[in-house]
């Protein structure tokens, strides 16, 4: 790997970093958050703040609740644990990060990672290949020629 | 009346059945007598359109004529039904949708048999594919879900009257083009495995599909928005997009068909990604099938659904029969696949595609596995979990970066090799542009630091101005060259290399479509609300608006009642405008349902929505919603379809390519 590729390395897996280590930070702002990684209960499908439902017996109460626990310094873990013990496990908007809730969050990263892995296999089978040309394919160019043809498909091409 | 609608279900099944049975025949036998029974099953296949467009035709009269006889009429239509909306009762339900879905599948199949001398052979074998997949539909509908059913005792006055929630005018036209989208895949997917059954030589077929998946997919862009539209306009809780199943369901087919466009272009060009190509077009059918699936098994909870019903069996068999299908002839046939060329360098054209591919592609699974992993968590531990907005907006988001970044070096990179002087020279003003620009987003206040949505709303403005200046670097440099040859100014320079190339620049064109429509994504980040008890004289401010109540008013017409304030929205001590939230209760249906109110101008959306009444004090409750850039996606959504409409244009000046001279070698000795 050269110097080059290192440094465009580190710059992505600092960029992907970046937002992992960022959090909310006031009262208001961790109500905000909170009640966006909670579904209201109601089976309406809808996240928690964003409920809408007219004459909803839920969200108002589940709203309330949240904003008890923010105003009493409950941790978020604590509170999104209280809110999974009243009303199950469906009220969190996303799968945990704990037993196999995990499979959920890593799949999509491990099917890019292998995504890469057979593009990257695919590449080099390419690379390495013979030729397989049709039958009645033109005759291949080669040398002066060949960069004739270049050289004119860059003019025609380019600027 | 029913009694029309179920022969006429009966007679094109038998006619579909015929054009299937009879097609095969014909292609199967050798002799004088095969093109005639060809020409029959052809024949059959026309007459099949007009017998399900009468089916449809019954069923929308049924609906004007209030015949509640019909449990579908009943069950989704009544008396007061404004008539644009009867016409929506074709698709509102179950029935009738499948009913839509066939007749929509019966129209392509008439387009494509009607082009039929195109290429004969070709076109017989995808109609009979054609034939297949509308047999099953129409087994669905005469044995599974019948929309001629007959109510059971007394006949109802009235009907139960169609959901409230479909009751607003883009529901007319939302279901029909996503349905085109949906169904309109049948054709390129009958055209790819028609192409691998016979071997076919040549790449004729894969224009013919690419066109096909160009219409179709424009068609599926046009209902995938015109449905976040509705969304936005309707349901009230301020956004567009919820990652719910059904959606994500359009969305799937709407992703393999993306990259399928992208990468057909190297097994035009190059001969390349055959196999993937075919398998990309299977798939993406699979996925509308899958789709039309999740919408109506019941298999997972959405908002959107069908009632719940034992069509699921249905179109898991119907799915396993596609892919064993497909994977017998490709089994089969797969030699036919080969490539013709070999990938020359990483920095090219191939590459860059490839990568868009995978990205397509992963961005795809992940919304999958989401929107499956709901029903595999109560297989594996006995408990449901919802996957909803937060883990896919988390796993997407970066991907959809990356996306964007390709977006922005794709054009850039030249087929089978780029140097990489080339591509600095070409990048370095982009690149900049985005600086400068994400710069300036900061320097006027934006802090990507302070949230993780505020950082991806940056990326995401610091890529789409990448891609934009890439878009534009390239119109202005080939318009240049046109300008130097001909005179003409630099603007008629470019329409000129548009309509030379209109492939190339219609999908420019869609790019930067898509660019201003996630410009319009990343404004989401910044939306505020507030919900505010509003008596008369009272007031709400939001950003920089303040809404004053000036007074509550009531209506009534014979299919609903209503309730509405009147809001005076303020900017800076000025009256700009007056919005008025609805509330209206259906008669027919007995439910209730929100009208937003929206203020719509290039920076923000302010949306009012009338809530209801406090239980307590009586006191309407109104919720504001401020979002940012929201406009810019229904502009970018216009912009993608010029590109699309654009890129489906020929050329005015047919590119020609210079055949090399075949220089015959000299025999030895020759000269001696």
């Amino acid at each position: 790997m050269t110097a080059a590729s290192k440094r465009t390395l580190r710059t992505v897996l600092l960029g992907m970093a970046i937002p992992m280590l960022m959090g909310a930070g006031d009262q208001a702002a961790r109500f905000n958050d909170l009640g966006h990684r909670m579904m209201c209960v109601c089976s309406c499908n809808q996240i928690l703040l964003e409920c809408n439902h007219v004459g909803c017996t839920y969200s108002d109460r589940m709203r309330a609740e949240l904003v008890a626990a923010v105003d009493r310094g409950d941790n978020d873990d604590l509170t999104l644990q209280s809110f999974v013990q009243k009303y199950g496990p469906p009220v969190l908007a996303a799968p945990t990060k704990t037993g196999f809730d995990r499979v959920a969050w890593i799949v999509p990263y491990l099917a890019l990672v292998l995504g890469l892995g057979l593009v990257t296999f695919i590449i080099r089978g390419w690379r390495s290949r013979p030729l397989v040309l049709p039958a009645n394919a033109p005759v291949a160019v080669h040398g002066v020629e060949l960069d004739r043809f270049r050289a004119q498909a860059r003019k025609e091409t380019e600027s | 009346m029913s009694q029309i609608g179920s022969f006429a279900l009966l007679l094109a099944l038998a006619l579909t059945a015929y054009s299937f049975l009879a097609g095969i025949l014909a292609l199967a036998r050798e002799g004088p007598g095969s093109a005639r029974l060809g020409e029959t099953a052809r024949r059959a296949g026309i007459a099949s359109f007009v017998i399900v467009f009468l089916a449809a035709a019954v069923l929308v009269t049924a609906a004007f004529q209030d015949n509640f006889s019909i449990a579908y009429i009943f069950h989704h239509s009544n008396r007061d039904l404004p008539a644009p909306y009867k016409f929506a009762v074709l698709w509102s339900g179950q029935e009738g949708s499948l009913l839509f879905w066939s007749l929509l599948l019966s129209a392509y199949g008439l387009v494509l048999r009607l082009r039929y001398k195109t290429d004969p052979r070709l076109f017989a074998h995808a109609s009979i594919i054609i034939a297949a997949v509308q047999v099953f539909f129409l087994l669905l509908l005469n044995f599974a879900a019948h929309p001629f059913a007959i109510m059971q005792g007394s006949l109802p006055a009235d009907g139960s009257g169609l959901n409230p929630l479909l009751q607003y005018p883009e529901m007319v036209i939302h279901p029909p083009m996503l349905y085109l989208g949906y169904v309109g895949f049948t054709v390129p997917f009958a055209f790819a495995l028609a192409a691998l059954i016979m071997r076919y030589p040549g790449e004729k077929w894969i224009h013919i599909t690419r066109r096909w998946t160009m219409v179709t997919w424009g068609l599926l862009t046009c209902g995938i928005f015109l449905g976040m539209h509705w969304a936005y306009s309707v349901l009230g809780w301020g956004g567009y997009w919820g990652w719910d199943p059904v959606e994500n369901a359009s969305f799937l087919p709407w992703l393999t068909g993306t990259a399928f466009l992208h990468s057909v272009m190297m097994q035009e060009k190059r001969g390349m990604l055959k196999t993937w190509n075919m398998w990309l077009i299977f798939s993406t059918f699979m996925l509308s099938i899958f789709g039309t699936f999740l919408t109506r098994s019941g298999v997972v909870s959405s908002v959107h659904a069908f009632a719940q019903s034992s069509i699921g069996d249905w179109f898991v068999a119907f799915l396993a029969i596609i892919f064993v299908t497909c994977l017998f002839f490709y089994g089969k046939n797969r030699s036919h696949l080969l490539s013709e060329h070999k990938l020359e360098s990483l920095v090219s054209r191939e590459s860059s595609f490839l990568f868009n591919n995978l990205l397509l592609l992963v961005a795809c699974f992940t919304v999958l596995w989401g929107t499956l992993f709901p029903v595999l968590s109560e297989w594996v531990q006995g408990t449901k979990v919802t996957v909803g907005p937060p883990f896919f907006n988390r796993v997407n988001i970066p991907v959809a970066l990356l996306l964007l970044l390709l977006t922005a070096l794709g054009p850039l990179l030249a087929w089978r090799r780029t140097s990489t002087e080339s591509l600095k020279r070409n990048f370095r003003v982009p690149a900049l542009g985005a600086l400068a620009v994400a710069a300036g987003l900061i320097a006027f206040g934006m802090r990507p630091w302070k949230d993780v949505a505020y950082f991806y709303s940056l990326m995401t403005i610091t890529l789409a101005v990448m891609v934009a200046l890439t878009v534009i670097s390239e119109f202005v440099r080939g318009g240049r060259v046109i300008s130097r040859h001909t005179g003409q100014n630099l603007l008629a320079s470019m329409v000129q290399l548009t309509r030379r190339n209109t492939r190339r620049y219609g999908g420019y064109i869609v790019h930067f479509g898509v660019i201003v429509v996630v410009i319009g994504f990343a404004g989401s980040a910044f939306n505020q609300d507030k919900e505010q008890e509003m008596g008369f004289g009272d007031k709400l401010t939001i950003g920089s608006y303040t809404l004053v109540c000036q007074s509550y008013t009531q209506d009534d017409n014979p299919n609903y009642g209503s309730e509405w304030a009147v809001m005076n929205v303020f900017k800076g001590g000025k009256q700009i405008a007056t919005l008025n939230p609805e509330r209206r209760f259906y008669k027919a249906s007995q439910q209730t349902s929100t009208m937003p109110s929206i203020r719509s101008t290039v920076s923000n959306d302010l949306y009012i929505v009338y809530e209801g009444q406090n239980p307590d004090t009586g006191r309407p409750i109104l919720r504001a919603h401020l979002n940012p850039l929201v406009m810019w996606i229904w502009v970018g959504v216009w912009i993608m379809i010029v590109g699309t409409v654009v890129a489906m244009i020929p050329n005015t000046v047919p590119v020609r390519v210079m055949a090399p001279v075949r220089v015959q070698p000299a025999p030895v000795g020759a000269g001696d």
